[in-house]
């Protein structure tokens, strides 16, 4: 016996839900298998990941600090996945962010008010966007690839931290290590939830994804968006303008990466560190996908992946599982989606035998 | 400076462009079958901690590139289901096999860091390689002679082979391929596992070639200058080679700046490790300029194969 697959009439709403849940899952499964495989505690990775981050209400403002980068920056790479515009260099974009929003703590280190924390902020978005001026610039003027243009500016962006925090902005206090200053008390971002780490950044992510949803469900600008990924040809018909979709996605995507950034440098670090690039730019990517491409959806995946990434610190010293193995899980995810993904538009039919009904 | 040093200097370009170069012919092959994998860099680590372990366990690099090739063919197979058989985008996938190469060699690739291993030079006798002007001739790792070799035989097998022509139609028009008979799935798969299986070879070039010892991450983004290498070569072989060398040019004045400092120091050691990103954006803005509008891109690149049945 043997199975087709055959295309829906239309494509399936349940499954355009399911399938994420159904990648999540299948991720666990499968995951847990291969690390065993590998001798692991394949069952107790899957465990401490995907679990103990949800069960341990000690973890739970960890996933808050870390579920608002990835949600800002997913819900910017989601508009322009939308429109077709590939950005993929969100990391380069929040490294910017971050270094602006330090460029404007360094200079006020003095100054007292509260004014400061809104100027980085403006800070942090305009860095984002100016490092994705250029692959909008590119791309609009001469077709060249946003993909590679974005992420070759990323290895750049990293060159510049590391120069930044080695030389000029090196705290001479700071015994030699390569990083600045701490900043002054206006320069931190205020907690909001007594007695946690949970700062003003997480309900900002929140308000932005909501924002972002309203305005791609319910704006013109949202409606243009969509046509011009779904149907180009249209969208030229209509009157919108490819180059002007391309500007705005990428200025989107780069300014709330670029204030993802902010927030994480005055937020979780409070001061700039070479380590201060932790792949939330690259993680977003996936977090965007898992979350269909909506702004509501994107704060499910956020706080959905933001448990495999505590889950992945708590493992590391519970089980001495390596950090490399998040990375793993977190690519799973994705290429299970992507092929959960199949069954929206097709179902699986048997051939040879009577006509089924759908398995789906 | 003395020939010597020239030569060296020389031997040490085509030494650095020699893994870009094989995972770029590889792309080619790829996309002039109408395929877009984004995936590169994550086979090339695959390839790369492969290429390491097999050659560290095993004390032979020959078997190390085959086992490369084939963790690299392997994991192109994931890929290559999703994409042809599921017909799931195919930038969102190569960047997810991205992702997971990268955790997966820094998952193997842990327990091997810090060993070094013999790297895998010259494979004639020394006696060839005394007189400067013979070494630039028999001085190479087998990696480079295998580059050189596969961009000749990648030409060949595009411009003059049967099964070439068959691969361009697929990528120029898939659903008259697949009219007049030829099996369009087949012959992408066919073609990504190529491309797999280079990015394999070329990452291992980065243990037994460049640095002879296992480290996080190191083909440090040149999977994806490989693929934009192929964009500024207008998908030919020779102008591929070329591209290459520019690049590998580059990347030793970078090796050279970190190594020498003194006469580098004018500009930032950060800012010379940029130049191969800076460089590439670079090249593509020129060779657009210079294009102004047609790309020489397969007609199919990148679109899923949807036929009417």
């Amino acid at each position: 016996m043997q199975w087709k697959l055959e295309k829906r009439p239309e494509p399936s709403r349940t499954m355009v839900y399911a399938a994420p849940v159904l990648a999540v899952l299948l991720t666990a499964i499968v995951g847990a298998a291969i690390f065993t495989a590998i001798g692991y505690n394949g069952v107790g990775a899957v465990r401490e990941i995907f679990v103990t981050p949800i069960l341990n209400p000690l973890k739970w403002q960890d996933l808050g600090i870390k579920a608002a980068p990835l949600v800002l920056i997913a819900v910017g790479l989601a508009i322009g996945y939308r429109a077709n515009v590939w950005n993929i260099g969100a990391e380069g974009q929040y490294i910017l962010g971050g270094l602006a929003a330090t460029a404007v703590a360094l200079s006020t280190r003095d100054l007292a008010g509260p004014w400061i924390l809104p100027l980085m902020a403006i800070a942090g978005v305009a860095g984002g966007m100016a490092w994705a001026v250029v692959p909008a610039a590119l791309k609009t003027r001469l077709k060249v690839s946003e993909i590679l243009t974005s992420l070759m500016l990323t290895y750049v962006a990293i060159q510049l931290l590391n120069y930044l925090v080695l030389g000029p902005w090196r705290d001479p206090m700071g015994f030699g290590f390569p990083q600045t200053p701490l900043f002054t008390a206006d320069q931190v971002l205020p907690i909001v939830v007594p007695r946690t780490i949970v700062h003003l950044g997480v309900p900002i992510a929140l308000v932005v994804a909501l924002i972002a949803w309203f305005v791609m469900a319910r704006s013109l600008f949202g409606f243009q968006i969509r046509v011009v990924g779904a149907a180009p040809q249209a969208a030229r018909y209509g009157g919108f303008s490819a180059n002007k979709t391309i500007w705005l996605a990428l200025m989107v995507s780069g300014g709330l990466a670029g204030l993802a950034g902010m927030l994480e440098v005055a937020g979780t670090f409070q001061r700039m560190v070479p380590g201060f690039p932790t792949n939330y730019g690259f993680t977003a990517i996936i977090v965007a996908f898992l979350g269909r491409l909506n702004p509501l959806g994107i704060i499910f995946a956020g706080f959905a992946m933001s448990v495999a990434v505590v889950g992945g610190e708590v493992a590391q010293t519970t089980i001495g599982l390596p950090n490399a193995a998040v990375g793993i899980f977190q690519s799973m995810m994705l290429f299970f989606l992507l092929a959960s993904d199949v069954l929206v538009r097709y179902r699986f039919r048997r051939v040879g035998a009577q006509p089924a009904g759908s398995a789906a | 400076m003395t020939t010597e040093m020239l030569i060296a200097i020389i031997i040490t370009v085509i030494g650095a462009s020699t893994p870009i170069l094989i995972a770029a012919l590889g792309e080619l092959v790829v996309e002039k079958s109408g395929v877009l994998n984004l995936g590169v860099e994550g086979m090339m680590l695959i390839g790369a901690v492969t290429g390491f372990a097999v050659t560290f366990t095993t004390g032979n690099p020959w078997l190390g590139i085959a086992c490369a090739a084939f963790a690299g063919m392997a994991s192109s197979m994931i890929f290559a289901f999703l994409t042809l058989s599921l017909s799931a985008n195919q930038v969102a996938t190569g960047l997810a096999l991205t992702i997971f190469g990268t955790g997966y060699s820094s998952l193997f690739g842990q327990a091997f860091t810090g060993r070094p291993i013999t790297p895998f030079r010259s494979i004639f006798p020394p006696e060839l390689a005394t007189d400067p002007v013979l070494r630039l001739i028999f001085g190479h790792s087998p990696l480079v002679y295998f580059s050189l070799i596969m961009v000749v035989a990648v030409w060949w097998f595009l411009t003059r082979s049967r099964a070439g022509l068959i691969l361009r139609a697929v990528g120029e028009n898939d659903l008259s391929a697949h009219s007049i008979g030829y099996s369009v799935i087949g012959v992408r798969y066919a073609a990504v596992a190529f491309g797999g299986a280079m990015a394999g070879i070329a990452g291992s070039c980065f243990p037994l070639l460049l640095t002879p010892q296992w480290a996080e991450r190191m083909t440090a983004g040149r999977g994806w200058i490989a693929l934009a290498l192929v964009v500024f070569a207008a998908w030919r072989p020779f102008r591929l080679l070329a591209g290459a060398y520019l690049f590998g040019l580059v990347m030793t004045l970078e090796l050279y700046a970190k190594a020498s400092g003194g006469a580098f120091s004018f500009l930032p050691a950060e800012l010379w490790a940029s130049l191969p990103y800076l460089a590439t954006i670079l090249v593509l803005v020129l060779i657009s300029l210079r294009r102004a509008g047609h790309s020489n891109a397969p007609a199919c690149l990148g679109k899923p194969f949807m036929p009417a049945s």
